[in-house]
């Protein structure tokens, strides 16, 4: 009984958090709980306020009213009990210049407590899971910045905590170091890590993310997963149309018909934001038919995060 | 072979605390410090070979050797240069220690560890004050020269060491006390040497206004009346330069409250010390700006709900 409430304890509980900067609101209220285990994807435009709940979670920063739980401990009551528990990445951060890459980690595995005989054992490991065994010994200031993320990843993880916070861990990266960067959080999740991940490289993520939740001017817009929030957005597919000549008038035509709600046009066509399932999208390419459009492909896009998100945020809100 | 190896280990990791480390070994490890210890170096040897110099001049070349007066002066003269180097270093090594973190973004990450903000402040004190010291034990060959000519007491010299200890102590506290108050180095630099500048000449100036201003009012007053000391020697008391004098010149402290009548000087007796009551009112300051410090440094943690 005891040990099944124990589980049950979420690994973050956020009720009614607001952070006011003198009269601007960045956070007006925002209520939040995340299991243990689970990869939470945090998104939102810039300045919605993700990195304030981030920094807040991480004990920098106090709320200014409500309260954040980490493992039950409250981040303002009980910072010291929360820091163990977290493995924090910021957005920006620096890094010690004139340390080569072990003692970075022996530096902050010691401020971690951490005896100097475990750290001899856990920092190659450290280092191997971030791929940077061949670096153990170059100063700080000559890794690339892909690789300084990888060890500022590697430092979250000296204490081993439950909760990784990672704000945006792969901005700035190029398309295969975010491919890595995912890989090495694969692996963390199989470790059974809770993960808190603000990220634009999204997509990417989709299949290891299990709930995402969307943040809009300092509320929170959505929060499911990602299935149940494409739902309840009115955009319910996206389809791609090639039409041939005749642009002008497709496009007001396109405009005019039931379910579209917005249309993207790009080189080869267009793209159509589509709230109708099969049978309304039926009717739609029967009408572009009718109205005798030569129709050179009329196809369902993929779905992905990207687009959820896009729409959610240059909707202007989004869920109905 | 191992067991060398486990003692060196110990010594480097688990007893000092990590954060003392870190910052010994990042400013050992930086070309500032090498720089800064060339040219305080340079600036302590230079006045002391104008000051034997001029002795020198001054004294005719009669002799072949300094007479233990001349030798004096010269070490006043040394001891309050130093003093004044010392004034200049100290916020300059300190007032950047969180500030720059910050600016360099790696604050977060550190105060994001399980290290207390307590630990943190004192072991950024302790490391910049044990490069100061460094420092300024450095220039003891230059004192040998004065010690050469006779004249000064090796007591004196550690009585004056341990003073240089505690201005370092005491600035550094205000360094580190804006460091965390203020977002930028800048500032935080700027305000250190404002209050350094205050101290050093802004007590000095207050003292000599008051001393004119109650001067006037006791030449008024009849003989035998009124108080016999003069408080604005507690004024002087707050300054380090009166201060050091006085550990030098022990007669100092009585001067500074003495009362001056028209009959000519009442005999003042100072309540204590002078350079005691600076070290009890510095020691003061001191412990609030590093309290303050410890608790601005993260954002304050509520009891219980
Ligand atoms: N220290 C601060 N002082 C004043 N305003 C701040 C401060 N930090 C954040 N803000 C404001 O709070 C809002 C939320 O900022 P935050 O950094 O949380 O956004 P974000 O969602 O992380 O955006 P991005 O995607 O650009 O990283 C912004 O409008 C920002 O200007
Ligand atoms: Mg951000």
């Amino acid at each position: 009984m005891n040990e099944q409430t124990l589980q049950e304890q979420p690994m973050i509980e956020i009720r009614g958090l607001v952070k006011q900067f003198g009269s601007f609101h960045a956070l007006e209220g925002i209520d939040l709980t995340i299991a243990k285990g689970t990869v939470f994807g945090f998104v939102g435009p810039n300045g919605a306020g993700k990195s304030t709940t981030m920094a807040i979670l991480a004990t920098l920063m106090a709320p200014s009213s409500g309260y954040a739980k980490v493992d039950g401990y409250d981040v303002s009551v009980n910072p010291h009990e929360v820091r163990k528990r977290i493995g924090y990445m910021p957005d920006f951060f620096g890094v010690y210049d004139q340390f080569k890459t072990t003692e970075y980690l022996h530096f902050y595995g010691a401020s971690y407590g951490i005896p100097k005989a475990e750290r001899e054992v856990l920092i190659p490991q450290l280092l191997e899971l971030v791929n940077l065994s061949d670096k153990k010994d170059a100063y700080v200031d000559t890794l690339s910045r892909g690789m300084k993320q990888r060890l500022c990843l590697a430092r979250c993880l000296v204490h081993d905590p439950e909760l990784l916070i990672l704000d945006e861990p792969a901005s700035g990266l190029d398309p295969r170091a975010r491919i890595e960067m995912r890989e090495i959080l694969k692996e963390l999740k199989a470790m059974g890590k809770t993960i808190i991940i603000s990220s634009h490289i999204l997509p990417e993520l989709a299949e290891m993310v299990d709930e995402i939740g969307v943040i809009e001017h300092g509320s929170m817009v959505a929060v499911g997963n990602v299935a149940d929030i494409q739902n309840r957005l009115r955009v319910k597919r996206f389809l791609h149309v090639r039409l041939l000549g005749r642009e002008e008038e497709a496009e007001s035509f396109l405009r005019d018909q039931p379910y579209v709600n917005r249309l993207l046009r790009d080189d080869k066509g267009w793209q159509i934001h589509f709230g109708g399932h099969d049978e309304e999208q039926a009717m739609l390419l029967e009408s572009l038919m009718a109205a005798g459009f030569r129709v050179v492909s009329f196809s369902e896009a993929q779905t992905n995060l990207e687009d959820v998100f896009l729409e959610i945020t240059r909707g202007g809100g989004g869920a109905e | 072979m191992r067991r060398n190896e486990t003692r060196g280990r110990l010594g480097r990791f688990d007893l000092i605390n990590p954060v003392l480390d870190k910052e010994i070994k990042l400013r050992m490890r930086s070309p500032r410090t090498m720089w800064t210890l060339f040219f305080y170096l340079l600036a302590i040897g230079f006045l002391a070979f104008v000051a034997i110099y001029l002795t020198q001049e001054l004294s005719g070349r009669n002799g072949a050797a300094f007479n233990p007066e001349q030798s004096k002066m010269l070490f006043y003269f040394l001891t309050m240069a130093q003093l004044g180097l010392v004034a200049f270093m100290a916020p300059g090594l300190t007032a950047g220690v969180i500030s720059g973190e910050r600016e360099k973004q790696t604050l977060n990450l550190l105060l994001t560890t399980q290290q207390s903000s307590a630990t943190i402040i004192i072991s950024k004190l302790l490391s910049s004050l044990s490069f100061m010291v460094l420092i300024v034990l450095s220039t003891i060959p230059i004192y040998s020269m004065v010690f050469l000519y006779g004249g000064i007491s090796p007591k004196q010299l550690v009585l004056v060491f341990l003073f240089y200890l505690f201005i370092m102590l005491t600035l550094g506290s205000i360094g580190i006390f804006f460091s965390t108050l203020l977002k930028r180095t800048m500032l935080s630099v700027i305000s250190t040497y404002g209050v350094t500048l205050f101290i050093f000449a802004g007590t000095a100036m207050l003292y000599f206004v008051m001393l004119s201003i109650t001067t006037n009012y006791y030449y008024s007053q009849p003989a035998g009346s009124g108080s016999t000391y003069n408080w604005v020697g507690h004024i002087i008391a707050m300054n380090p330069v009166a201060a050091l004098m006085s550990i030098l010149e022990p007669s100092l402290s009585d001067q500074v409250f003495m009362v001056h009548r028209n009959a000519g000087p009442v005999r003042g007796e100072a309540p204590m010390p002078l350079w005691l009551e600076f070290m009890l009112a510095y020691t003061i300051i001191s412990a609030i700006a590093l309290w303050i410090a410890v608790r601005k440094l993260r954002p304050v943690s509520r009891r219980r709900r």
